[in-house]
């Protein structure tokens, strides 16, 4: 399955200036694991030490946090779009 | 009604509305809970005044004594006004691409502004004032962010006033920011009714914050983690510009004047309406429009103003 992923201005620099770019896989692990593979760059940023997401990225499948969907394991289907999304202090304050 | 003796006894106890009208199933209720009338015009009022009366308590804070806080607007705003009231000096980190009436608003009431990179978005002003914070541990800063008096407003006010006003409550969907609001009211509705949903809406600020040097300065709040936010929130989505600002613009056809966020957290509630066969919704309208005219917002043409949407801080 290809889907689209949105990447944060700070992760272009480790994927070729590339602001979108297409990854496979049947869950959001598994896409994210494809986007490190194709750009191994990323892997610190998006990877936590233990596994897991770092805990300053948020990935949102269709613009809904995948932590409050399935996490990693949420399916993805074909056409989805995925943003990788640095967590930074809100805007409402 | 009896008189009041100050207008901070004015905070809280604002209203909710019915707004069913917008919502894309008659089965599903839609309804605003509208912080903009608090005096200082936004939800801000009631975590300022609670972290300076907390601070007050403790001691912290005596004639002429200066409060340091960064802020995207709002709750500089509202601080701004209770410290002329109490007579402490604000000082305000706010990033220099906010929208005109919220300097004027800030000037009003005599507030002292450091600008920080806009750029950098509230990250950045937030980064500033830490700093300066450092530098100056004479100054009393209150961390919104941090805050326990934050959550602890909504646990106490916002809260109790959705459940006294609209006990039948399915769903809570507010703007995520420091969490004050979601964490507070979300506690207090979930220890009510488990079944409650809490849905936090996010604009894709980290999406265009070009500030971050690396993830590293990333920001979780801790009012967020604190309050063990992941456990509370049954969903989080990002709403963007367009969809945020045309909500803003529907919104007048109910007779409300509302800021974009308020957009952002009704175009959520709809979304969630559409795929829901019933309920309540509570939308948590944070602030009127008046401080985003100069935005266009409702009268410019809808490209122009989700571009300019997208290097303004609109929220």
């Amino acid at each position: 399955m290809s889907v689209s992923v949105r990447l944060p201005t700070i992760l272009r620099t480790h994927a070729g200036g590339l602001s979108e770019i297409s990854a496979e896989g049947g869950t959001v692990g598994e896409v994210v694991d494809d986007v490190v593979r194709q750009f191994p760059g990323t892997s610190s940023h998006l990877k936590a030490p233990g596994g897991g997401l770092h805990r300053f990225v948020n990935v949102y499948l269709d613009d809904e946090d995948v932590r409050y969907l399935g996490g990693l394991e949420t399916p993805v289907g074909a056409g989805a779009k995925l943003s990788i999304v640095p967590a930074v202090a809100g805007g409402w304050g | 009604m009896a008189p009041f003796d100050s207008v901070l006894d004015l905070i809280g106890n604002t209203p909710l509305v019915d707004i069913s009208a917008l919502s894309p199933k008659p089965s599903v209720r839609i309804l605003a809970k509208l912080e903009g009338q608090n005096p200082g015009g936004s939800v801000k009022d009631r975590a300022a005044k609670a972290m300076i009366e907390e601070a007050e308590k403790e001691g912290r804070l005596g004639p002429g004594s200066v409060i340091l806080e960064s802020s995207s607007g709002n709750t500089g705003i509202a601080l701004a006004m209770i410290c002329r009231i109490r007579g402490y000096h604000l000082l305000v980190v706010l990033p220099e691409n906010v929208s005109a009436e919220r300097r004027q608003m800030l000037a009003v009431w005599g507030a002292e502004i450091i600008s920080s990179p806009g750029a950098e978005g509230s990250n950045g002003a937030l980064r500033a004032a830490q700093a300066l914070a450092a530098e100056h541990p004479e100054w009393f800063f209150p961390y919104q962010y941090a805050n326990p008096a934050n959550p602890k407003a909504h646990y106490e006010g916002t809260g109790p006033e959705i459940w006294r006003d609209c006990p039948e409550i399915t769903h809570f969907v507010a703007g995520l920011g420091t969490a004050g609001t979601l964490m507070g009211v979300g506690r207090f509705l979930k220890e009510r009714n488990p079944a409650v949903q809490i849905w936090a809406v996010e604009p894709p600020s980290g999406e265009t914050v070009d500030g971050l040097r690396n993830l590293d300065d990333g920001f979780v709040p801790p009012v967020f983690t604190d309050n063990d936010g992941p456990e509370l929130l049954d969903r989080k989505m990002i709403v963007r510009a367009r969809e945020s600002i045309e909500w803003t613009r529907r919104l007048t056809d109910v007779g409300i004047f509302a800021g974009v966020s308020a957009g952002s957290a009704v175009a959520a509630a709809a979304k969630g309406a559409e795929q829901l066969d019933e309920g309540t919704l509570v939308a948590l309208v944070a602030d009127g429009g008046w401080k985003y005219l100069s935005t266009g917002a409702w009268t410019d043409d809808l490209d122009e103003v989700v571009e300019r949407a997208n290097r303004l801080i609109y929220f």
